[in-house]
C-alpha cells in the first residue's frame, strides 16, 4: 500500500505547456495540499490524476500499478468538485447513493451507508431534500458525502470551499480537517488559499507555472520558503536586494542584515515578519526608511517603509508609538533568510 | 478495496476516446449522404445538361426577373418585419406586463403554423369574400369589396411579416437582454434623452442581433413557397415557385435544377452569415432588470401590443370564422363532408384520409428524426466537433421544393428506387426535422455543467451509464420539445410533399392545395375546414412544447 505516485506528468494544450514534468507521492492517511495561484496548473494536475484529462507525458500509478490507461470511472478515486457538481435531478439521498449503485452495493447496505455519510457530514434526515433547496454549505457537505460514500482509494478535493463565504469557509475547513484526519486513504486538496492549506494538510506542494517548486510539511515550508515566489505566495512579501560584504552581512537600502554565509556579491533577503518591533535608532539588523503609509487594522497596524525605491511592510502592535506618515522610522527585524532567485 | 483497475480493457489513448462519440453522428451522416447529397448531385447533373439548364437561365430575362423579384420581396419582407419586431423586442426585453408569457406564446403561434395555413388564413381575412370585406360592404355606400390585395405583392409581404415578426422579435430581445443597462444609464447621466439613447446607444449595440434576425427572415422569405403560390397568384413567381412549375407542369427538369442551384447559393450565404452573427452575439445569462412603466411608454407599449395581437389574431380568427360560414349563415357542412369521398373531386380519397396520412407520416417522422437527431447532437457535442454539428444543419439551407426536386430526379431508379413508396415522404420530412432536433438537444446539452459528467465518472459510471443516469433525465424536456417540433414540421410540410407525395397518399397541406385549385364554394370551404384542423393541431403541439420547456426539471446555471 504505497498510495498515489505521479511521475513526470506533463500536459500541453494549444502550444502551451500547462504542466511540466511534475512528480509527487501521497501515502495512505496523508493529506497533500496543492497550493498555487490560479492558472498554475493545479486543477489540471488533479484532473490528470483523476483520469479526466490525459497527460501528454508521464505516469499515474496507484499502489505500484500504472493506472494511466484506465478511464476515470475505473480508477476507484473520489473527487469533490469546485461548485460541487451535484446532480440537479436527484435528491440528496440519490446523489450520495449514485456511486454505491455503480459499485453494485446491495440495497440495504446502500441505505445504511447513505445515512452513515449524512450523519458524518452533519446532515441527518436530508435524504429527500432537493438539491436546489440547499444552502451553499449544505451542498458542500452533500458533495463530500457523495465523494466518500463508495469508499474511494484516493480522495481529491478541488477548491471545495472556494465558493463559500468567509465565516462558513473557516468553520467547514475545521470540520473537513477532522473528517480527512479520520480517513486511512491518501487525499489531495487543491486550493489557492495558504491558510486553508496550512489548516488542512499534512504536506504542502506549492506550484508555480506548471511546476512543483516546493514540497514539505506546512511548518517546514513556512520556516524555510527558500524561493522568493514561495515566500511571497505565503504572504511574506518583504524581499529586499542587497550586496553581501566580506563579513557576511548584507547591505541593503534599509540597512545591514546578517550575517548569512555565502560569497560576496548580490543577495536577496527575506525580512521575516516574526518578532519585529519599533525601535528609535538605526543600526545593524534594523530597517530604516520613510513611513510611506500607516494603515490601522485593529489590534495591529501595518506600516510601510520605503528606502532606495524599495518597499517593505511591517505589522506592528497598534499600541506602540507609531510613526506619522512621511516621517523616518526604524524597525528591528530579528529574523532574516536568504532566498534563491 | 474491492474495485481494482481493469487491465483487460484495451488501452485507448485519450484522443481516440474523444473521437469515439462521433460514431453517434453516423446515422445522421448516412441519412444526409443518401437523401441530401445524392439528390443534390442529381440536380447538379441535370442542370448541366446540354439542352437547357444553366445556359437557358442566363439567356432568358424571364428568369432574371424572377430572381430579382425573389431577392426584392425577401429583402422588403425582412425590413418590414424588423420595423415591427424592434418594438416587440423592446417590450419583451425591457418591460414586464401582465400575461407576458402567454402573450409571447400567442404571438409565436404564426411561426409554427404551416405556410399553407397562413396563406389560406390571409385569403379568409382579406380575400374578395373574406371577413374584412364582408364587414366593410355592410357599411352603407360601400358596394364593391374595398380591400383588393389578394394576388398583389402586398398580400405576400403582409403574410411574411405575420409569419416572422415574433421570431425576429425574440432574437432581438435576447440580444437586448444581454445589453448592460448601466451603459444606457450613464448615457442618461451625460444628458442623452430616451430617443438619443435608443438611436445612439441601444440600436448600434443591437447591430448583430438585428442582422441575425434580418438574415433569418430573409432566408425564410427567400424560399417561401406556400404563401407566394397561393397569395401571389401566377404573376408573382419566385425561384421556389418557378422550380415547382418547371418541374411539375413544364417538365423542364434542367431549368428547375439550374434555378435550384442559383437558390442554393443564396440560401447558404444567408445561413453562413446568420451563424456568424449568432456566434458573435454575446450570451449573457443574468437577466436584465425590467424598466418600470411611465405614462408615455405604457401608452406606446399598449399600442404596439394591440397592433401585434391584431395582426396575429385577425387572420387566425378569420380562418376559423370562414370555415363555419356558408353562403347563407353558419354551417358545419365543410367539416361533416371531410369524410365523404365524392367522385371526380380534387382528391382520389376521402379528405379524412389525408388527415390520417398526415398523422401517420408525422409519427413516423418523429420515430426517425428524434433518435437520429438526438444521437447526432450528443455525438457532436461530446466530440466537440463543430464540423459535425454544421454538417447536420445542412438541410436548413436546402429549400423544400429543391429537396422534392432532388428526390424526383434521383429516386426513380436504382440504387434508390423509392418513387412509389410513401416512405419517401417520411424521409423528406425527417431530413427537414433533424436539424431542429439536433439544435434543440445540443443547446440543452451544452447548458449542462460539464463537471456533472466528470462527477459521474469519478463515482464509477462509464459513458453509457452516465448518459442514462445523469444526462438523459436532464435532457428529457429538450427531447420532448424536439419530438413536438418534428411532429409539427411534418404535419405542415408542403413544398417537398407536393412534389413527391403519391396521389393516393395526400397529406393535409396537399389536400388543402388541391381544394384551392378547384372552383366552387364547397371546395374552398373544405380547404378552410382542413386549414382550421391543421392550425388546431400545430398550434396545440406548440403550446405543448412551451409547457414542456417550462416544466423541464433541474435548470442548471
Amino acid at each position: 500500500m504505497t498510495g498515489l505516485s505521479v511521475r513526470g506528468a506533463t500536459f500541453r494544450a494549444g502550444g502551451r505547456e500547462i504542466l511540466s514534468d511534475v512528480s509527487l507521492d501521497v501515502v495512505p492517511g496523508e493529506t497533500l495540499a496543492l497550493l498555487g495561484p490560479s492558472g498554475c496548473g493545479k486543477t489540471t494536475l488533479l484532473r490528470i490524476i483523476a483520469g479526466l484529462e490525459a497527460p501528454s507525458a508521464g505516469v499515474v500509478a496507484f499502489d505500484d500499478r500504472d493506472v494511466s490507461n484506465s478511464p476515470p470511472h475505473r480508477r476507484g478515486f473520489g473527487m469533490m468538485f469546485q461548485d460541487h457538481a451535484l446532480f440537479p435531478h436527484l435528491d440528496v439521498g440519490a446523489n450520495v447513493e449514485f456511486g454505491l449503485k455503480r459499485a453494485r452495493w446491495p440495497e440495504p447496505r446502500r441505505r445504511e451507508r447513505v445515512q452513515e455519510l449524512l450523519d458524518l457530514v452533519g446532515l441527518p434526515g436530508f435524504e429527500r431534500r432537493r438539491i436546489d433547496r440547499l444552502s451553499g454549505g449544505e451542498r458542500q457537505r452533500v458533495a463530500l458525502a457523495r465523494a466518500l460514500a463508495p469508499e474511494p482509494r484516493l480522495l481529491m478535493l478541488d477548491e471545495p470551499l472556494a465558493s463559500l463565504d468567509r465565516s462558513l469557509r473557516e468553520r467547514l475547513a475545521g470540520e473537513l480537517r477532522e473528517i480527512l484526519g479520520r480517513l486511512a486513504i491518501p487525499a489531495i486538496y487543491v486550493t489557492h488559499d495558504q491558510a486553508e492549506a496550512f489548516a488542512l494538510a499534512d504536506r504542502i506542494a506549492i506550484m508555480n507555472s506548471g511546476r512543483v517548486t516546493r514540497v514539505g510539511r506546512p511548518s517546514e515550508v513556512w520556516e524555510h520558503p527558500e524561493t522568493e515566489f514561495v515566500a511571497r505566495f505565503l504572504g511574506m512579501g518583504n524581499v529586499v536586494s542587497g550586496e553581501r560584504e566580506p563579513d557576511g552581512w548584507v547591505r541593503t537600502a534599509f540597512g545591514r542584515f546578517g550575517p548569512v554565509a555565502g560569497p560576496a556579491g548580490p543577495a536577496r533577503l527575506l525580512l521575516r515578519p516574526e518578532g519585529v518591533t519599533l525601535v528609535t535608532a538605526p543600526g545593524d539588523g534594523v530597517a530604516e526608511g520613510i513611513a510611506e503609509a500607516v494603515a490601522f487594522g485593529g489590534e495591529r497596524t501595518t506600516v510601510t517603509l520605503t528606502a532606495g525605491g524599495q518597499r517593505v511592510e511591517f505589522s506592528l502592535p497598534s499600541s506602540a508609538e507609531l510613526p506619522a506618515r512621511g516621517e523616518p522610522a526604524c524597525v528591528s527585524v530579528p529574523q532574516i533568510q536568504e532566498l534563491a532567485q | 478495496m474491492d474495485r481494482s483497475v481493469d487491465e483487460k480493457r484495451p488501452s485507448l489513448t485519450a484522443r481516440a476516446r474523444e473521437r469515439r462519440p462521433l460514431l453517434l453522428v453516423v446515422p445522421a451522416g448516412l441519412l444526409l449522404a443518401a437523401f441530401l447529397a445524392y439528390p443534390l448531385q442529381g440536380i447538379l447533373r441535370e442542370s448541366f445538361q446540354r439542352d437547357g439548364g444553366i445556359g437557358l437561365l442566363v439567356e432568358d430575362t424571364y428568369y432574371l426577373e424572377r430572381g430579382w423579384f425573389t431577392l426584392w420581396q425577401a429583402t422588403v419582407s425582412a425590413a418590414l418585419t424588423l420595423l415591427l419586431a424592434v418594438p416587440l423586442a423592446w417590450l419583451l426585453a425591457c418591460h414586464a406586463f401582465p400575461g407576458k408569457r402567454t402573450i409571447e406564446a400567442v404571438l409565436m403561434v404564426p411561426f409554427v403554423l404551416p405556410t399553407i395555413v397562413v396563406a389560406v388564413a390571409f385569403s379568409a381575412l382579406v380575400g374578395p369574400s373574406g371577413v374584412a370585406n364582408d364587414l366593410l360592404t355592410r357599411i352603407p355606400g360601400i358596394e364593391e369589396p374595398p380591400i383588393r390585395i389578394l394576388n398583389t405583392v402586398w398580400a405576400i409581404l403582409l403574410a411574411h411579416v405575420f409569419y416572422n415578426v415574433a421570431v425576429a422579435g425574440r432574437i432581438i430581445a435576447t440580444g437586448w437582454r444581454g445589453l448592460d443597462s448601466r451603459v444606457e444609464e450613464s448615457a442618461a447621466m451625460l444628458g442623452a434623452g430616451p430617443a438619443a439613447r435608443f438611436f445612439l446607444i441601444t440600436l448600434p449595440a443591437l447591430r448583430n442581433s438585428l442582422l441575425a434576425a434580418a438574415s433569418l427572415v430573409f432566408l425564410f422569405c427567400f424560399t417561401s413557397f406556400g404563401v407566394v403560390l397561393i397569395l401571389g397568384g401566377p404573376q408573382f413567381g419566385t425561384l421556389e415557385t418557378e422550380i415547382y412549375r418547371e418541374s411539375l407542369f413544364l417538365f423542364r427538369l434542367p431549368v428547375a435544377g439550374a434555378l435550384a442551384l442559383a437558390q442554393l447559393v443564396v440560401t447558404f450565404a444567408a445561413i453562413v452569415i446568420n451563424a456568424r452573427l449568432q456566434q458573435a452575439t454575446p450570451q449573457r445569462t443574468e437577466a436584465r432588470s425590467t424598466t418600470p412603466w411611465d405614462r408615455k411608454s405604457a401608452a406606446l407599449g399598449a399600442a404596439i401590443l394591440a397592433l401585434l395581437l391584431l395582426l396575429t389574431a385577425a387572420p387566425m380568427a378569420a380562418l376559423v370564422e370562414r370555415s363555419f360560414h356558408g353562403g347563407d349563415g353558419y354551417t358545419l357542412r365543410y367539416y361533416t363532408m371531410l369524410d365523404d369521398n365524392v367522385r371526380g373531386q380534387a382528391l382520389f380519397v376521402a379528405p379524412i384520409e389525408a388527415v390520417r396520412n398526415s398523422v401517420v407520416f408525422a409519427l413516423a417522422t418523429v420515430a426517425v428524426a428524434l433518435p437520429v437527431g438526438t444521437l447526432a447532437a450528443i455525438g457532436s457535442v461530446r466530440a466537440r466537433s463543430t464540423l459535425a454539428e454544421a454538417l447536420v444543419q445542412l438541410p436548413l439551407g436546402v429549400s423544400s421544393v429543391t429537396l422534392g426536386l432532388g428526390f424526383l430526379v434521383t429516386m426513380d431508379q436504382p440504387p434508390l428506387n423509392l418513387r412509389e413508396s410513401p416512405a419517401l415522404v417520411v424521409i423528406a420530412h425527417s431530413l427537414i426535422a433533424v436539424p431542429f432536433v439536433t439544435r434543440t438537444v445540443s443547446a440543452r446539452l451544452r447548458s449542462l455543467d460539464p463537471r456533472l459528467r466528470d462527477a459521474a465518472a469519478m463515482l464509477g459510471a462509464g459513458p453509457a451509464r452516465t448518459f442514462f443516469a445523469v444526462e438523459a433525465p436532464l435532457l428529457k424536456g429538450a427531447i420532448g420539445v424536439a419530438a413536438v417540433l418534428s411532429f409539427a414540421t411534418s404535419m405542415g410540410e408542403f413544398g417537398a410533399t407536393l412534389l413527391i407525395a403519391r396521389p393516393e397518399y395526400p397529406t393535409i397541406p396537399v389536400a388543402i392545395f388541391r381544394y384551392l385549385g378547384q372552383p366552387g364554394a364547397l371546395n374552398y370551404g373544405q380547404a378552410l375546414a382542413m386549414s382550421t384542423v391543421l392550425m388546431a393541431v400545430t398550434g396545440s403541439t406548440f403550446f405543448l412544447a412551451e409547457r414542456l420547456v417550462r416544466v423541464r426539471t433541474g435548470g442548471v446555471s
